[in-house]
C-alpha cells in the first residue's frame, strides 16, 4: 500500500517538476528577450511547443530510434520519482523516504541519458553521433569538479541523502553549503551551466555548427517526448544544486523560489557569453575548475576551513 | 417515460471528432511555428530585422531551427536555381507534416526580374505548394510580419493544405519537377 502512495507521490513530483519547469522556460525566455530589448514570447509558449510537437506526424529511422527515445523519457521520470521537495519532518514532499540517495540520481540519470545518446546514434546521422560524443566528452568535463565538491559536501555533513545534507544545512549553527564553501558553490555553479547545456558549454547543441547535434534527426512525436524528458532533466538537476548548496526547503513556495532564482542566474550568464569549442570546455574545467574544486575539498576536509 | 431533466448526450460522429481534435491541434500549430530558412535569395536580408529586436517574431511564437525534420514551415527567400530547387524538393519531402511554405518576393511567384533567366525557375508553386506568399522586390519587414500573420490567419481558417495537395497531387508536381530538372535526385557528396 505504502508503495502504491509512494509510487502516486513519485509520479506527481516528476509531473509537477514538468509543469513548473515549462512554465519557468517561457518565462526565462521573456527575461532573456527583455535583455535584448524584445518583447519575447508568451509565458506559455514551451507548453504550446512541446503539444504542437506532440501533435504533429513523425518519420522513424528504426526501432532502436523510436525504443531510445521511450527509454530516455521513462528513465528520467524514474530519476524524479525520487527527488525530495521539501524537509519538514513528517510532512515533507518525498515519494520514497530514505531513498533519496545523492547516487541514486547519479545511476538513474545516466538511463535517460544513454537512451537518449542509443537514439540519436540509431538514426544514423553523422552529426548525430558527434553531438551524442560531444555530448559525452562535455560530461567527463564538468562531472570530475563537481563530484569533488559533492565528495567534500558528504564528507562535512556526514550522510549522502539529500533530505540529510538540506537538513543538515537548515541546522543552527551551519551556513548553507553556498557560503560555507564558496569556491565550491563557484565551481558547481558552472557545472551546472554544463549540465543544463547552456551558453558556454553549449557545444553538443550548437545549432549553426551540428544542426542541433543528437537532435538532428527528430521531428513531431520523437522530439516532443525528447523536449518533455528535457524539461524533466533540467528540474532535477536545478534541484539538486538547490537541496545540495541552498540548504533545501521547509516549505514548497520557498523551493519554488529558490529554484526559480538559479535557474534564472542560469539563464542570464548563459546569455552574456559566446559558445566554447570542445577542446576549449575541457582545458577550460581540468585546467582552472578542477584545481578550485581540489583546493575546496583540501580545505574543507584536512584543514577544516568550513565558515 | 423517458426524464425530461436531462437532455441526451448527443453522440459525436467520428468525423466531427476527428476535426475537433485537428482544431485543437491547429491553435498549437499556429501559435508555434518553427522556420526552416532556405535563404538563397536577396529576400533573406530581412528576416534579421523580422528576428531580432526591431520587429521580434518570438512574440508569435516562431523561432528559428537547425534541421528540416524539427521546422513546420519552410521559408524560400526568392529566386530558385534549377540546382538549389532539388535541394529545396529534398528539403521539403523531409519535413514532418503538416508543413507549410512561405514564399517571399516576386521571384517566387512569377520570376521577378530573373523571368528570362534559363537557369532560375519562374513559378515556384509548379513545383512544391506554396501557402501564403509574400509580394514585393524586396518585401520591407513590415510584409514579412504579416505574411506570417496571414499564414496563421490561414492556417485557422484551414486553408493551408498544401501539404494535402502535394501528398494528393503527387505525380502532377513530381512530373513537373522532372520536367525542368530532369532528375530530382542530387549527385554529389551528401547524398550519395
Amino acid at each position: 500500500m505504502s508503495l502504491v502512495i509512494g509510487i502516486s507521490t513519485g509520479l506527481g513530483i516528476a509531473l509537477c517538476g514538468f509543469v513548473w519547469q515549462t512554465a519557468l522556460g517561457g518565462i526565462s525566455r521573456k527575461v532573456i528577450a527583455r535583455l535584448q530589448k524584445r518583447y519575447g514570447p508568451k509565458w506559455y509558449q514551451e507548453f504550446l511547443d512541446i503539444f504542437k510537437l506532440l501533435s504533429k506526424r513523425a518519420t522513424t529511422h528504426g526501432w532502436i530510434f523510436d525504443f531510445g527515445v521511450i527509454m530516455a523519457l521513462g528513465g528520467i521520470i524514474a530519476t524524479a520519482m525520487f527527488m525530495p521537495l521539501t524537509q519538514a519532518g513528517a510532512s515533507s514532499i518525498i515519494a520514497f523516504v530514505d531513498v533519496d540517495n545523492f547516487f541514486i540520481f547519479v545511476y538513474l540519470i545516466a538511463v535517460g541519458m544513454l537512451g537518449m545518446a542509443m537514439s540519436a546514434s540509431g538514426s544514423g546521422n553523422p552529426l548525430a553521433s558527434i553531438g551524442v560524443m560531444r555530448a559525452l566528452t562535455t560530461m567527463l568535463a564538468y562531472e570530475v569538479p563537481f563530484m569533488v565538491i559533492v565528495m567534500a559536501i558528504i564528507k562535512i555533513a556526514g550522510t549522502s541523502s539529500l533530505s540529510g545534507i538540506a537538513e543538515y544545512q537548515q541546522m543552527a549553527g551551519n551556513n548553507w553549503f553556498m557560503i560555507a564553501l564558496p569556491l565550491g558553490f563557484i565551481v558547481s555553479f558552472i557545472s551546472l551551466l554544463g549540465m543544463l547545456g547552456k551558453k558556454p558549454f553549449e557545444t553538443y547543441i550548437a545549432p549553426a555548427e551540428l544542426a542541433s547535434g543528437p537532435m538532428v534527426e527528430y521531428g513531431g512525436k520523437q522530439l516532443g517526448m525528447l523536449f518533455i524528458m528535457h524539461e524533466i532533466t533540467v528540474f532535477i538537476e536545478v534541484s539538486l544544486f538547490v537541496h545540495l548548496f541552498l540548504g533545501g526547503a521547509e516549505n514548497i513556495f520557498v523551493f519554488l523560489l529558490k529554484y526559480f532564482l538559479v535557474y534564472t542566474l542560469a539563464n542570464l550568464v548563459s546569455n552574456v557569453n559566446g559558445r566554447f569549442k570542445i577542446d576549449q570546455v575541457v582545458v577550460f574545467f581540468y585546467k582552472w575548475i578542477l584545481p578550485l574544486a581540489a583546493i575546496q575539498a583540501f580545505v574543507a576536509i584536512y584543514l577544516k576551513w568550513v565558515i | 417515460m423517458e426524464s425530461t431533466k436531462f437532455s441526451p448526450i448527443t453522440k459525436l460522429s467520428k468525423e466531427e471528432v476527428d476535426r475537433k481534435w485537428w482544431e485543437i491541434g491547429d491553435f498549437f500549430r499556429r501559435n508555434s511555428l518553427w522556420m526552416l530558412m532556405y535563404c538563397t535569395g536577396c529576400c533573406a536580408i530581412e528576416l534579421p530585422p523580422a528576428m531580432t529586436s526591431a520587429y521580434d517574431m518570438e512574440r508569435l511564437g516562431m523561432g528559428p531551427m537547425a534541421t528540416p525534420r524539427q521546422a513546420d514551415v519552410l521559408l524560400v527567400t526568392g529566386y530558385l536555381s534549377l540546382k538549389t530547387l532539388r535541394r529545396l524538393i529534398y528539403t521539403y519531402e523531409q519535413m514532418s507534416e503538416p508543413k507549410y511554405i512561405v514564399g517571399f518576393g516576386s521571384c517566387t511567384i512569377n520570376g521577378g526580374i530573373y523571368h528570362d533567366s534559363h537557369v532560375v525557375i519562374n513559378q515556384l508553386d509548379q513545383y512544391i505548394p506554396v501557402d501564403s506568399y509574400v509580394a514585393g522586390c524586396m518585401p520591407n519587414t513590415e510584409a514579412v510580419m504579416n505574411g506570417f500573420i496571414d499564414l496563421m490567419e490561414l492556417i485557422k481558417n484551414k486553408k493551408a493544405d498544401g501539404w494535402k495537395r502535394y501528398r494528393d497531387n503527387y505525380e502532377w508536381y513530381k512530373k513537373n519537377q522532372i520536367d525542368s530538372l530532369g532528375e530530382v535526385r542530387t549527385h554529389d557528396e551528401f547524398h550519395d
